[in-house]
């Protein structure tokens, strides 16, 4: 993306987002599935205790395509955005979360521990900008963070997906949040493709010493290509719970989210008495 | 809104404002939309939900007929309950009206469903 045409340079997010920009949202396929692998990998990050409905903030959650990520995995969750113009093509989307209109540089309006997880996808690079004459993008970002903190649940995560300008403003993030009492960093995604890159900051709160998950596309990491399971991907999964592969699989899933998994041996998938994982 | 975030909100980020929960509701418009019951969820988040502002609220907006005074120990085994629960955090919805601080009075106006919660100058932190 050329300096100049970042929208963060354009107008204030409020502003920018108007009508017309809100109806891509709805109308520009692409987009649309861009904004939609985001998610998916976002959710993947995020390590939600499986088979469970969780309670799930998503910041600059927009017209929702974020949202829908959340909703398709049975979880309920709530959107702020600063755009009412975005939050009006959500409503009209019939989205299943509720929906706030707010600046999350002015701190989230929640009672303490109230969100098993957070997500925002492709917002946060817009925290570092001073729109407002008595803005400044460090406070902003000390308010955010330090609200943030106190309305997750101890144990939980964030993951933001987001469009850095540049690594002064990715080294201004992960410092407030640091100083906000999160542990984590960055997770990068195909770091050595421009095009494919992605770049998430990836939150742990209440100090759970966690390894951060492997981008993909890295020379750690074994899949190089986004295996997001798809609906039937994950129809079959179920059906074939017990065989080796699902669980070499899920492990691979466990890995790519930074939890603790056993290495793979001969043995995995063998039947053996009492054995879970 | 779902009350059931109407239960989560607060106006602490008001600067001067300690707690400012519960939010006051002013209900002009309520809607009741379906949502899919899941026992399990329900349950979880009870554990989170402030019960009596949930039930003040729900019986302001006109749906709070059926739900107890207190939560009692037997609640998995009641699902009549549990669906009235589920209902009124999650299937009624104030589309017009508004949140009030309890502490400053400051409103907060309820739109196409949608509180805005954003915040003037000087009250900024
Ligand atoms: C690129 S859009 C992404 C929307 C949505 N997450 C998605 O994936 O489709 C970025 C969103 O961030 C919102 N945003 C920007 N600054 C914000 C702020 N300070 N507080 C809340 N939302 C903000 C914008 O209004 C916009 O809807």
């Amino acid at each position: 993306m050329a300096a100049s045409g970042r929208p963060e340079h354009q107008a204030p997010p409020e502003i920018f987002y108007n009508e017309t920009e809100a109806a891509k949202y709805t109308s520009n396929t692409r987009m649309i599935e861009i904004q939609e692998k985001l998610s998916e990998r976002a959710l993947e990050l995020l390590a939600l205790p499986d088979d469970e409905s969780c309670y799930v903030l998503d910041i600059g959650c927009g017209s929702g395509l974020s949202g829908d990520v959340l909703t398709e995995a049975d979880h309920t969750w709530v959107g702020i955005d600063i755009s009412s113009s975005m939050l009006n093509v959500a409503v009209e989307r019939e989205v299943e979360g509720d929906l706030i209109l707010g600046d999350m540089g002015y701190g989230l309006p929640f009672r303490p521990g109230t969100f098993d997880g957070v997500i925002s996808i492709s917002a946060l690079q817009w925290l570092c900008n001073a729109d407002k004459k008595y803005h400044s993008p460090a406070k902003r970002m000390q308010v955010f963070f330090r609200t943030l903190y106190a309305v997750m649940r101890r144990g939980s995560r964030a993951v933001f997906q987001l469009y850095p300008e540049n690594s002064d403003q990715l080294e201004m993030l992960t410092q407030q949040a640091m100083k906000a009492g999160f542990t984590g960093g960055l997770v990068v995604d195909f770091p050595n493709s421009s095009k494919a890159k992605k770049i998430f900051l990836c939150l742990f709160c209440g100090g759970q010493s966690t390894a951060l998950p492997k981008g993909q596309g890295t020379e750690e990491s074994s899949s190089n290509t986004a295996q997001m399971a798809g609906r039937r991907e994950k129809r079959q999964r179920t059906a074939l719970k017990s065989s080796r592969n699902w669980i070499l699989e899920k492990k691979e899933r466990w890995r790519r989210q930074g939890r603790e998994t056993k290495p793979d041996t001969q043995y995995t998938g063998r039947k053996r008495k009492g054995h879970h994982f | 809104m779902k009350l059931l975030t109407h239960n989560m909100l607060t106006s602490n980020i008001i600067k001067g404002v300690s707690n400012g929960f519960p939010l006051g509701i002013v209900a002009n418009k309520v809607e009741v939309k379906d949502v899919d019951f899941n026992q399990s969820f329900v349950l979880k988040t009870l554990s989170k939900v402030d019960w009596n502002a949930l039930r003040q609220a729900a019986t302001q907006v006109g749906h709070g007929d059926g739900l107890p005074e207190e939560l009692g120990e037997d609640l998995k085994e009641n699902d009549d309950v549990l669906k009235k629960i589920h209902n009124a955090m999650l299937q009624v919805e104030v589309v017009e009206g508004e949140l009030v601080c309890p502490e400053t009075g400051r409103k907060f106006p309820i739109s196409n469903g949608i509180p805005n919660m954003l915040l003037l100058e000087h009250e900024l932190q």
